[in-house]
């Protein structure tokens, strides 16, 4: 497929930088509190940590001990106590507890609380009243590693609640990285918490005191992208290689808990997943369909290598052992955890009949045997198959018919209710709040909630508000985007997922994604002119902005690096799907986003838990 | 290295295309079997020192990591007195085998602890180094920080300057006028974190019903504040906030929500029971209703069930002795459980599947699905036969399932069913592929071979003789199949 012209994509630029700052950063505010302290780090801080920072260089700042946040804490001789964690009421709450229990036994300590990624209103809010001695707190972000993606797990919930208290955190990373790589040539994106984001960074902006000056920029162009546009992407079953270990084993902030089953020893592994992982780098974009025969013919290879070594003479065999050997024993270690994962993923999705499911997905998709695909979720309901399963089934077919036959949707409601449990009554009612799962009502008319609204209120505030309702709960128009952008691929026969030939592809050449076609679109044209009718049916808060300066100060190289920011949650599917692009297109894709996600992360923010 | 990526370059491309499918059957699985034994025949090879890549800790984490050392804390401080000196030192010692990270860039060689030799160099010969850039821009304190104390903002400024993560009195905006003005200074803004404090000091220093009026005609601010106190759980206050707004809906539902945190199933019931009244849509109430009935009847089956296991004169039980309550279980799960343990009651006694059904109005496909699996879980065979057979008009009986018969198989053949029980649902199977198929998966010979037949297909049924047994007598049958001249091979 060596297509003639092809440009080769330009090398990201050196993203090292975002983790050596984050380290000093953190031994700065280390540094704040001098002398021996004890350490507690919250449970969801300790990935990230691990990225960045090391036990050594902690011990190198006088770290005495590290506690996880909520065991209760050992009674400590230290004097000091550091505090590292996500700006939560619990949390804080934890906090004040130890500090007003060392208040009640006469102790004198002092406490800092480091806030990652930042100081949050109510988490600072409640406890400030029961603590005298409480010292400064600060702010710490940690971007982790190559792929850039920081770990806001909550930041999607947050989001779709209409709360806007991460937006701070996007517009700084955004700033940050702008003064390290900017200025950005152009900026384009869609959805209001995009706009908001963008709409902050830039008043950000305004006030630095214009650090990028005579820099050469090395990201030509930033766009940013709300899930709120396309959640049907976010909800589809994951078929490549990364998607499915994300799907089935659950990737943490970049690094994955393999279990005995896939180490076929009893211990399990946590492995790191990136580009220095040289089977992994080579098969994480690829369909799962073609990673099983890259596995054997890596496997092959690898015999094909070790065999060599058998008409080796002496010196020869010093040579075999002292440069080849440790890289081929890594690569075996490898190859032998990914082929090991492939089994078990293997295992897992024939147990549940996977085929089936995309099956119906993919009908959904495309709109045609919506019975059929009913009935399957329906049955799927019946058998007590699991609940985030269902769910998420049940709210793309919302998504994709712009909500459920009246009928329908009671009687599935009724159904779920019945085969996991009735609080689920409250699941129902959150995802007909943000408009995943809803029902078809008769006619265009308002909703009784937003024509009441708009009556109370005076003229001028009411554009404002049906607005804000619309971006909410808003008709999801899929069908007829799908067919504007041509999200379905027409073809005869088979489509051949070993020579991708669009981003279909990472869904079994079922469905271009839609975040990543919109994105296709918009670079290719440089703007929204052309997609009037798209926007239309998106629902807007589109912008597009260019600054000639910046883009002409670009070299080329630099004007083919994109930076996509996905706002409440980006898929590895998209990632793959954008790194395809970037390929067909010599441009290269930088990741930034608030969460990983995938269609559970998204179901489970949603649902009511047991208590 | 260039050549082995022109491999992989070539074996994406050139490789055969076929279609691939989740199927353990497939090809595609036998080669990655292939590619495991591969891997490992080479592991006597290699795993003589693998050490040095990566020490792992018993639980799987990297020595070294943070996450492992916590685990080591926890570890040791769980230990007594005197096992906790020695563990640590023993932590400390491995600490000393990594490599200290020390680059120019960089600050972790500045603030080196006090103790440590004094030869580093001073912060401002590290900033002025010609091959750093400024990366630490927050590191420096502006000035304008030092006047952060002088408060004269405009509410402009003032959320301005909060978006930038500085401290800022409210204080000092004391009329209604100048609060709003702030308020809707900080939802321009955007930066929920700011709007957040800003309701926070509204919600101290304003009256309820002035708040709640300002904040109606504010969806934004509104938004946050409903976020905040349901993070916070202030309860009282956020069932007011919805009472003003005649959100009624919510009222119930947040109400209704508390329930979650009710440990005690008396309490729950209860308080389930005062739900019921609660101003839902009519569809709503008849599921709060049901929930209410069903936990009602769940502490009657408790109760009872407890009690004949505890005597141990019900058989069943002392076979199967129970593995949970069914206390606070969804409705199918409660029905299995009785379908299990009280199938053949009498529809009047509450534990009965029947009562169960007629009272919540359970679907006949989800009465089918879950009897089935309690039926064959137990495999009571016989039953399962009852729950498909219907007799017409006649009396003949016959076999009608309100789900496909695929779906029953698969369920029977998860419990382990015999043979001749899996083939008597695979013959029902209507599609003739997959009765096909299930039939080759399951072993259901004769189904295969009679339906091999009916298909006229003489080299499918030649080529499946060699998968039943020699002298068997499905092969006899095969064979005197195959000898029958009457037949009309199409083949």
């Amino acid at each position: 497929m060596a297509a003639a012209g092809r440009r080769d994509a330009p090398e990201a630029p050196d993203f090292g930088i975002l983790k050596r700052l984050a380290r000093d950063q953190l031994i700065y505010l280390l540094e704040q509190l001098p002398g021996k302290k004890d350490l507690f780090i919250e449970a969801d801080l300790m990935s990230p940590l691990d990225r960045i920072a090391n036990v050594s260089i902690l011990k190198q700042h006088e770290v005495d001990k590290l506690y996880k946040v909520e065991t209760r804490p050992a009674p400590s001789a230290s004097d000091q106590f550091c505090f590292l964690v996500r700006p939560r009421i619990r949390t804080m709450r934890y906090i004040a507890d130890i500090v007003n229990a060392d208040k009640m036994s006469g102790r004198s300590r002092k406490y800092k609380i480091i806030f990652s990624p930042q100081k949050m209103s109510p988490a600072t809010s409640g406890p400030s009243t029961c603590s005298p001695w409480m010292r400064t707190s600060s702010a710490w972000s940690c971007p982790s590693s190559s792929a850039t993606t920081s770990c806001l797990p909550r930041a999607l919930v947050v989001l779709q609640e209409g709360d806007h208290r991460w937006i701070n955190s996007v517009a700084r990373a955004l700033q940050l990285l702008n003064s390290l790589y900017g200025p950005f040539g152009r900026a384009y994106g869609i959805g209001r918490c995009a706009k908001m984001s963008y709409e902050l960074w830039r008043d950000l902006e305004e006030e630095s005191e214009g650090d990028g000056q005579g820099r050469k920029p090395e990201i030509g162009s930033i766009f940013l992208m709300d899930r709120d546009t396309d959640y049907v992407t976010a909800l589809c079953s994951q078929v490549v290689y990364e998607g499915l270990v994300d799907d089935t084993f659950r990737i943490k902030c970049g690094s994955v808990d393999f279990g005995p089953d896939v180490t076929s020893s009893d211990k399990s592994i946590k492995v790191l997943l990136n580009a220095q992982d040289k089977v992994f780098s080579q098969i994480r974009n690829e369909h799962f369909s073609s990673v099983f025969g890259f596995l054997s013919q890596k496997s092959r290879n690898l015999q094909a290598q070790y065999d060599r070594r058998r008409g080796m003479d002496i010196k020869q065999m010093k040579n075999f052992v002292s440069q080849e050997l440790k890289g081929l024993k890594q690569e075996h270690r490898l190859l032998s955890l990914h082929i090991g994962a492939c089994e078990s993923i293997m295992k897992k999705k024939t147990k549940q009949d996977f085929q089936e499911m995309i099956k119906a997905e993919h009908s959904l998709l495309e709109g045609f045997d919506i019975r059929e695909s009913t009935s399957f979720i329906e049955e799927h309901i019946d058998r007590q198959v699991s609940p985030i399963e269902s769910l998420r089934l049940m709210c793309l077919l919302s998504i994709t018919e712009n909500g459920l036959v009246p009928k329908d949707y009671r009687s599935l409601k009724t159904q779920y209710l019945q085969s996991y449990g009735p609080e689920h009554l409250l699941t129902f009612h959150n995802l007909k709040r943000i408009g995943l799962l809803t029902e078809q009502a008769a006619g265009e008319t308002l909703t009784a909630v937003e024509s009441r609204v708009s009556k109370l209120v005076t003229d001028r505030a009411a554009g404002k508000i049906t607005d804000a309702f619309n971006s909410l709960a808003r008709k999801s128009n899929f069908r007829a985007i799908s067919k504007k952008l041509g999200l379905i691929p027409r073809l005869d026969g088979e489509y051949d997922l070993k020579m991708p030939r669009d981003m279909a592809y990472v869904f079994s050449g079922a469905y271009v994604p839609l975040s990543c076609k919109i994105i296709e679109q918009v670079l290719e044209r440089r703007g929204w002119q052309g997609l009037e009718e798209v926007l239309r049916l998106l629902n807007g808060h589109e912008f597009s902005v260019s600054d000639s300066t910046a883009e002409d100060g670009a070299a080329a190289e630099a004007q083919r690096v994109v930076l996509a920011v996905f706002l409440g949650g980006c898929t590895f599917s998209e990632i793959a799907a954008l790194r395809f692009l970037g390929k067909e297109r010599g441009c290269k894709f930088i990741f930034l986003t608030t969460a990983i996600t995938n269609s559970a992360r998204v179901m489970e923010a949603m649902s009511e838990a047991r208590a | 290295m260039s050549r082995a990526r022109a491999d992989e370059e070539e074996y994406w491309h050139s490789s055969k295309f076929r279609a691939f499918t989740f199927d353990d059957e497939d090809d595609e699985l036998s080669q990655l079997k292939e590619s495991k034994q591969a891997v490992n025949s080479l592991r006597d090879i290699v795993d003589d020192d693998d050490d040095d890549l990566e020490r792992v800790s018993w639980s799987g984490e990297p020595v070294g990591s943070i996450s492992w050392s916590i685990k080591e804390t926890v570890s040791s401080s769980a230990s007594s007195l005197e096992g906790r000196d020695s563990s640590l030192q023993k932590g400390s010692s491995s600490y000393a085998a990594f490599p200290k990270q020390v680059s120019s860039y960089s600050l972790s060689s500045l603030f080196r602890g006090r103790n440590k030799l004094p030869s580093f160099q001073s912060l401002s010969d590290a900033l002025s180094d010609t091959g750093v850039k400024n990366y630490a821009p927050e590191l420096r304190r502006p000035k304008a920080e030092y006047k952060d104390y002088s408060n004269d903002w405009s509410p402009k400024d003032t959320v301005r300057r909060m978006q930038r993560g500085k401290v800022c009195s409210l204080e000092r905006f004391r009329s209604l006028q100048d609060k709003l003005v702030l308020l809707d200074e900080a939802v321009a803004g955007h930066d929920g974190n700011v709007i957040t404090a800003v309701l926070i000091f509204l919600k101290r220093t304003l009256r309820r019903e002035i708040l709640f009026r300002e904040l109606e005609v504010r969806q934004v601010a509104l938004c946050h504040l409903i976020h905040f106190l349901k993070e916070t759980g202030e309860q009282k206050l956020l069932l007011d906030l919805l009472r003003f707004l005649d959100r009624t809906e919510e009222v119930a539902l947040s109400q209704y929500r508390e329930h979650l945190n009710i440990q005690d199933v008396e309490k729950r019931r209860e308080f389930l029971k005062g739900c019921i009244g609660l101003p839902f849509s009519a569809e709503d109430t008849s599921h709060i209703q049901d929930h209410y009935t069903l936990l009602e009847r769940q502490i009657i089956i408790e109760a009872n069930d407890r009690h004949l296991e505890m005597s141990g004169q019900s058989e069943i039980f002392r076979k199967y002795p129970r593995k949970a309550s069914i206390l606070n279980m969804p409705l199918v799960t409660t029905l299995f459980y009785s379908c299990f343990y009280h199938y053949t009651e009498a529809e009047g006694t509450f534990s009965s599947p029947t009562n169960l059904k007629k009272t919540f109005k359970i679907p006949d496909k989800q009465y089918v699905l879950t009897a089935l699996a309690a039926r064959a879980k137990l495999r009571a065979w016989g039953d399962v036969d009852a729950l498909f057979t219907t007799k017409n008009w006649l009396g003949y009986t016959k076999k009608k399932a309100p789900i496909g018969f695929h779906r029953v198989v698969e369920i029977l053949q998860r419990n382990n069913a015999p043979v001749q029980v899996l083939q008597e649902y695979v013959c029902l199977v209507e599609d003739v592929e997959t009765r096909l198929s299930l039939a080759t998966k399951y072993k259901c010979h004769d189904v295969v071979i009679e339906t091999y037949k009916d298909l006229k297909d003489r080299i499918q049924l030649t080529a499946y003789k060699c998968k039943v047994e020699r002298g068997s007598a499905e092969e006899e049958k095969i064979n005197s199949i195959l000898n029958n001249m009457q037949i009309r091979w199409k083949n």
